[in-house]
């Protein structure tokens, strides 16, 4: 498989950063440290490349039922310009994909998914559509994508639009408006736990937007920020991220994402199985747990309770906002409370730690 | 890249200090900036021993867990505390306080297999592989 580029590759190289490749993509995993940048994002503004992410429009007609078939989120409740999140599920309930969902208008919608699963996500779709009357494009590579993150970010993008950004909520979006003069889809969302923006634009405008917000942001504290922390800033917030908390073998329900499963709307993939995890409760769940001893819990380490394996580790890491050793995990559920001492084995080596709640991190005033 | 003349270096980024019999081993400069920022540092016991190319320790920063390789044989009299509550000495002082064990070399000829400063200063021109 080639290592594919995103339009800001060479930004990357000129701005210092370490490149490594992600899900298939040359990425930057930091350019100053993986600390710095998170910090950058919590107190003041850090500036990602998400360009790898991919894009699908779906047109026509049938727009709405075939996503309400497709996603186990509530399609219907979307106003124009409004975003959902929503898990997007296998007929026996395991996870495809978790992604966005932009209402453009009634029979038109844009679907933002994870960069390591645009082929999957686009053979599902194509054969879940087949039924319907409305057509798919996958515009993934003639879209970047660029997410403006922290407190800061309103300040900085201000002063590059005469959008009224003060009014643009939450999961909300503005379908083309002028920022440094480049049309952009802008939409309040992100992937960090703070305020920010997510801008949609052409791989041909995406370069100059970077630098200008950056020449803009710079004074003010803006870093340009790698997939590391963008790691340890979804953690924290214990967003779930593909292929470690949610996957083919891990349902929503599992994930703890029940409310982005809405069981009293039309028929969708995975209903049944999802309807009795939901009504019974999932037999394995994902837990948030503290190192109580030394040691980073890293993915795929086993987690045991009195020397029985119960289950294992789906993201560990340093957490730069709390200062500990963090991690999340799917055990089985009768384990999964507050308080609960479990070991986590590291190199052959059990390693004491303890069941806490989540989220780990939360924005104040939110 | 900071690469003193007067020590010795492994191909997998370790610095040998020699002193008489003992030899301080560390990581080096252009280790330690590709690790980032170091969160955890799992020492070796005291006392222990090791043959060239064991696994002695790890180091762990925000995104990779790394195994640190004996660069020479030998036994293991010193151990740098410090580095249990400040990890981030190998980041700050990769050839002074953040240097990781001390090592009482059984056979001081193997110092002959490691790297001058010029060698090594290539192989991390060439990215470290």
């Amino acid at each position: 498989m080639t290592v594919k580029q995103t339009p800001l590759y060479e930004t990357h190289l000129r701005y210092g950063g370490r490149i490594v490749e992600f899900g298939g993509w040359s990425l930057p995993v930091q350019y100053t440290g993986i600390k710095d940048e998170h910090n950058a994002v919590r107190t003041k503004a850090g500036l990602f490349d998400v360009s790898h992410m991919g894009e699908v429009v779906v047109n026509g007609p049938d727009a709405l039922i075939f996503l309400q078939t497709l996603v186990t989120n509530d399609v219907s409740k979307l106003e124009r310009n409004q975003i959902l999140y929503t898990p997007m599920c296998y007929k026996h309930g395991g996870t495809v994909d978790d992604l966005l969902v932009y209402k453009k208008d009634a029979d038109h919608y844009l679907l933002v998914i994870n960069a390591a699963n645009i082929e999957k996500d686009w053979n599902w779709m194509q054969e879940n559509a087949e039924e319907f009357d409305v057509k798919l494009t996958n515009i993934s590579n003639e879209t970047a994508q660029i997410a403006l993150q922290g407190p800061l970010a309103e300040v900085i993008l201000s002063n590059l639009t005469d959008a009224p950004l003060s009014k643009l909520k939450y999961y909300w979006f503005m379908p083309e408006i002028d920022v440094a003069g480049k049309k952009v889809l802008l939409s309040r969302t992100g992937y960090t736990g703070e305020d920010g923006f997510e801008i949609y634009c052409s791989p041909e405008d995406v370069t100059y937007l970077w630098d200008t917000i950056m020449e803009v942001g710079s004074p003010l504290g803006l870093l340009p920020a790698g997939l590391g922390c963008r790691d340890t800033l979804r953690f924290e917030v214990c967003f779930p991220l593909y292929g470690h908390e949610l996957s083919a073998d891990i349902s929503p329900i599992e994930a703890g994402l029940g409310m982005f499963v809405k069981l009293d709307k039309e028929e969708f993939n995975g209903q049944g199985t999802l309807q009795e995890q939901k009504t019974n409760g999932p037999k394995r769940r994902i837990v948030g747990f503290e190192m109580v001893d030394r040691g980073v819990a890293r993915a795929e380490y086993p987690i045991l309770v009195e020397g029985s394996y119960v289950g294992v580790v789906t993201t560990g890491t340093y957490a730069p906002s709390l200062d500990k050793n963090l991690g999340l995990g799917i055990i089985q559920a009768e384990y999964a409370k507050v308080g609960q001492k479990i070991d986590i084995e590291i190199r052959g080596k059990k390693v004491s730690a303890q069941v806490i709640s989540k989220p780990f991190y939360k924005r104040e005033g939110k | 890249m900071n690469i003193p003349k007067e020590l010795k270096y492994s191909k997998d980024h370790e610095w040998v200090k020699v002193e008489g019999k003992v030899a301080i081993i560390g990581v080096t400069d252009f280790a330690q900036s590709q690790l980032g920022d170091v969160v955890f540092v799992e020492l070796p016991d005291e006392s222990g021993t090791v043959k060239v190319g064991d696994g002695f320790s790890v180091i762990e920063s925000v995104k990779a867990v790394s195994d640190i390789y004996a660069p020479i044989s030998g036994k293991i009299v010193k151990v740098n505390q410090a580095l249990t509550d400040s990890p981030d000495l190998i980041n700050q002082e990769p050839y002074g306080e953040g240097w990781i064990v001390v090592i009482e070399m059984s056979d001081s000829s193997e110092l002959d297999d490691l790297l001058d400063s010029d060698a090594y200063a290539q192989l991390a021109a060439e990215g470290g592989h």
